[in-house]
């Protein structure tokens, strides 16, 4: 039988998926290696999170085809790190996360090209974030979640029937664990629910009554937080508490031990006490795999339309059997983050100043220590100091002539929000519309377009 | 600190020390090592399984730095199984990595007694004749079989073997083990030494609400014939009593006694899945019997005497609003008769090893405890031959799975023509689609293979969908990296429930769909 002689191709197996024309697909799918190539060259991918499921993530997406990746992560390597991020090695602790990962898949994949970023995903402007295709979370926090997409979902646009803009829409894929259980999901700003739309999904950590920890202890864990927050700081005034200092963990473990001892409560390990103190997340290699393989499929079926996509959350479980359940969650319409925007009403007159002042008491918002942007341009940073003191002068001038004197237009401000007790990065979208102004401004814009 | 339990410390939380231990003592055998192989072994690697062995016969071509991290561009043209077992190794040094340059089919057809070294085999990219063959292998030298597969967006996970029994099955939510409603003389006792009328309203708001229910449910007894409140209206009626008491104390115990209320109504007794495995053929011990099964069987005996119906007592309570004076009071009471039961039946197991013809004390005291907390979880998993499945699957199941149009139909036309595209390949020495070229006669071909393997299998009528015969096709068995990844992550999640004897191992054929994620599990 004679067959076509096959150049050998590095992409062998994914061609047949790319090359081919198929049944199943997506949106947009145009097969050929035109599509092979602008998936290389023209599709960036940032991959946030450089742990357990980031070390997983980038190697798919560059076993995917994919190949300008860059990575975003504040930590470095520890040792409990090395059960499952295998990207890492003994040596590398204490180096940083996303610069090692980048490092380890560009020597073995050639063509492949990582740009690493070691810092807070809150220390990128949100320009950095507009350039991707596609935004891939390997995060174990919700409020890291939870900033990320809030940036995806401020690029969206809506139209004047409040329908989202599909070319300002920015796809997330967002992925989680914990022990044998994880989930995965496609987000589509403005078209299927934000993370927002479905915090319910992440319940708060119930934390012990302070009460019982000083009175009524029962449990290990109840003597151990005792030490923790309240003991600790009786003792040592004034010196905050460093989970990451074995010196305090020890302290902490002997206190815990001799306030079990005091009331006959058994269990109480320098594991557990670890444990219980950090909040710690029981992870292994497998889940990570699974739940990044998936993320990874996800990616590449979004942006090049090769076949369907998941609708709109996986779960599995794998520790009674098998489980996999795909569960189509719907929008939240009233969604502050992934909707058209908080509305708001002002007079032209109001100065850049009394507008943070009023996001304060917005009772949708909360916000304070505002930073403000409009398209793209920073009319008031609160840092770095630099930049406080470039914006400043613009405090005083009136909204209305900083946003080029529209009837309307979209702010993004980021700042801070109390949420049960602590305080959290966010980021909202803001449609400002200017009482009085209407019809003239809109006339000149068509004038300018 | 010691540098290994530091690097495993997030695991240990999950299969402690025992578990581990399980890994570090296994020795597991990889067939073929491309992706799906390579990735499942990467996870067991990290995890510090005790040794490997790769095998696998091709040399690394260019188009195998597509799809598999584990070798770069300084392995073209070796050895493949070498190459990955190099990269392997690297990852964790405390495992013993070797390789083995020969393809599987090779050792399966001329070297069977090699398997049996092996605590599992994890055997990758077979096709349906040699999974038959390896299969009969495995079972007669008791090795753990695992199959992984990726096929374009499809693939298959599934386990073999005869038997698997669990004690740590570890599920996610199951009712405590309180008894509320039948406490035996211990508790009952220390239920009535709390007066709740004599308390002050401080120290009733730290009475533990086993305490208040036990109470409630002895009160309710007397005045309803001897009978647990068992329809809705009596359900409701008896938090209606507890509500109000609530009310006029505003406790947190009392709360807690409302939402753990329905524990007072749980059925006395064991589960029926308990019983389907006390009423096991394997129960009737002999010589040949496990541990498990001789434990099993003296759980038997204590349930039907000492017992009095109920297995042996957990012995641990869940965290309740009390004092802590009543709560380690209470804790003690449920450890003592827990100890108590286990007692018991440990004489019962060494008495049926001696009686069996088995040294009394081959059966550790730590076994035989572990096994009395975790009496109301076991698990018995029990997997069809891989011949069987094929040359006669259950028929029913199977035909419920196509004509169930909505969630599996997919899924299980992905397993028909996973089954179709080998017969094909042993027609036509390729896969539909390997090549380019030809696919329009690959389709028709295709579709005539698996309309005839359906009717073979007694399933005529039923037809699968163009689109997915097409897409198979599309497919020409390759081997996607991130698919492998997934079904290797499978995998190897799987392998680790079975070396560690912990959590449950699933059952039949996962089928990955890899289109909308509707992956499903087939009984077969
Ligand atoms: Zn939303």
């Amino acid at each position: 039988m004679a067959e076509t002689v096959v150049q050998p191709s590095r992409s062998r197996d994914l061609d047949k998926l790319l090359l081919r024309p198929g049944n199943i697909i997506g949106n947009n799918f145009d097969p050929g290696q035109e599509l092979r190539d602008d998936l290389a060259e023209y599709v960036k991918v940032l991959v946030v999170g450089a742990g357990g499921l980031g070390c997983e993530l980038l190697k798919d997406l560059a076993l995917s085809g994919f190949k300008k990746l860059e990575v975003i992560d504040m930590d470095t390597i520890e040792v409990t790190n090395l059960n499952r991020q295998f990207l890492f090695r003994f040596e590398d602790v204490g180096k940083p996360k996303a610069e090692v990962a980048a490092k380890r898949v560009m020597e073995r994949i050639s063509g492949v090209n990582i740009k690493p970023h070691y810092c807070r995903i809150e220390e990128k402007d949100i320009d950095f974030y507009s350039d991707f295709s596609i935004i891939v979370l390997g995060l174990d926090s919700i409020e890291a979640r939870s900033y990320i997409n809030a940036v995806a979902c401020s690029f969206l646009e809506y139209d004047s029937d409040d329908k989202p803009r599909d070319e300002t829409m920015k796809p997330l894929v967002d992925g989680g664990t914990e022990g044998f259980k994880g989930h995965a999901r496609v987000i589509m700003p403005g078209v299927t629910p934000c993370f927002e739309c479905t915090i319910w999904l992440f319940p708060p950590q119930v934390k012990f009554p302070l009460c019982t920890l000083a009175e009524t202890p029962r449990t290990a864990a109840h003597c151990i937080e005792y030490a923790h927050l309240i003991k600790w700081d009786e003792v040592h005034s004034g010196k905050t508490f460093d989970p990451d200092d074995p010196e305090h963990m020890k302290w902490i473990y002997n206190e815990a031990v001799k306030r079990a001892e005091l009331f006959g409560i058994p269990g109480v390990t320098y594991s557990l006490t670890q444990g219980v103190v950090k909040n710690i997340i029981p992870a292994i290699a497998s889940t990570n795999a699974i739940v990044s393989a998936a993320c990874a499929l996800e990616a590449l079926k979004i942006t090049t339309g090769c076949s369907k996509t998941l609708s709109n959350y996986l779960t599995y479980n794998g520790a009674e059997g098998l489980h996999t359940k795909v569960t189509e969650f719907v929008r939240d319409k009233d969604c502050l983050v992934c909707g058209p925007g908080v509305l708001i009403e002002l007079e032209t007159s109001v100065t850049l100043q009394k507008f943070i002042d009023l996001l304060e008491k917005h009772p949708d918002l909360l916000l304070s220590k505002a930073s403000v942007t409009h398209q793209g341009s920073s009319l008031y940073m609160q840092a770095p100091p630099v930049l406080e003191e470039m914006t400043r002068s613009n405090l005083n001038l009136p909204l209305f002539d900083l946003m080029g004197k529209t009837s309307r237009g979209t702010i993004h401000v980021t700042g801070t929000t109390s949420k049960n007790d602590t305080k959290t990065s966010v980021l909202r979208k803001l449609r400002v519309f200017f009482k009085g102004v209407d019809g003239v401004t809109d006339m000149d814009m068509a004038g300018g377009a | 600190m010691a540098e290994p339990k530091t690097k495993y410390d997030r695991q240990l939380r999950i299969w402690g020390d025992q578990g581990q231990a399980a890994l570090e003592k296994a020795s597991i055998c990889l067939l073929n090592c491309g992706p799906t192989g390579s990735e499942t072994l990467k996870n067991l690697v990290l995890g510090g399984v005790g040794s490997i062995t790769v095998i696998d016969g091709s040399k690394v071509e260019l188009g195998d730095l597509g799809n598999n991290f584990m070798v770069d561009e300084s392995c073209v043209g070796q050895s493949k199984a070498k190459c990955v077992c190099a990269f392997l190794q690297e990852l964790n040094d405390a495992v013993k990595a070797k390789f083995i340059e020969e393809y599987p089919v090779t050792l399966i057809e001329t070297n069977p007694s090699f398997f049996s070294q092996f605590t599992l085999v994890v055997a990758t990219q077979l096709m349906e004749d040699s999974m038959v063959k390896l299969d009969r292998i495995c079972r007669e030298a008791n090795v753990i079989l695992i199959f992984a597969r990726s096929y374009g967006l499809t693939g298959l996970v599934r386990i073999s073997l005869k038997e698997h029994t669990v004690v740590e099955s570890k599920p996610d939510h199951f009712l405590d083990d309180l008894r509320l409603n039948n406490p035996w003389p211990e508790l009952k006792s220390f239920a009535e030494s709390i007066d709740l009328d004599a308390q002050d309203p401080v120290a009733l708001r730290h009475t533990p609400y086993v305490v208040l229910l036990i109470k409630m449910a002895e009160q309710w007894v007397k005045s309803h014939g001897g009978s647990l409140p068992s329809t809705r209206e009596e359900k409701k009626e008896f938090k209606e009593l507890l509500k109000a008491r609530m009310v006029a104390l505003d406790g947190d115990n009392y709360k807690e006694a409302i939402e753990a209320s329905f524990k007072v109504f749980a059925p006395r007794g064991i589960s029926s899945d308990l019983q389907q495995i006390l009423n096991d053929s394997c129960a009737e011990v002999d010589s040949n019997s496990s541990d498990f099964w001789v434990m099993v069987a003296a759980l038997k005996e204590f349930i039907s005497n000492e017992g009095g119906g109920e297995a042996p007592l957990e012995g641990s309570i869940p965290d309740m609003t009390s004092s802590t004076e009543l709560y380690v009071n209470l804790q003690n009471i449920y450890q003592a008769k827990a100890e108590a039961d286990f007692l018991v039946i440990e004489q019962r197991v060494r008495n049926i090893l001696k009686k069996i013809g088995k040294d009394p004390l081959s059966i550790s005291k730590t076994t035989i405890k572990s096994f009395c907390r975790n009496a109301r979880k076991l698990k018995v998993c029990r997997y069809r031959s891989i011949e069987n499945e094929i040359n006669s699957p259950i028929l029913p199941e199977l035909q419920k799975y196509l004509t169930d149009e909505d969630y599996s139909s997919t899924a299980v036309g992905f397993y028909i023509l996973l089954r179709a595209v080998d017969r094909f390949a042993a027609n036509y020495n390729s896969f539909p689609g390997q090549f380019d070229g030809g696919m329009d006669e690959d389709i028709s071909r295709l579709k005539t293979t698996a309309v005839g393997l359906l009717s073979d299998l007694g399933c005529n009528g039923s037809t699968l969908t163009e689109d997915l015969i097409n897409e198979i096709c599309r497919f020409g068995a390759s081997e996607l990296h991130a698919v492998s990844a997934f079904i290797g992550g499978i995998a190897s999640q799987e392998v680790i429930k079975l070396i560690t004897r912990q959590f449950v191992p699933m059952p039949g054929t996962f089928i990955f769909n890899g289109i909308d994620h509707k992956s499903q599990i087939l009984s077969l």
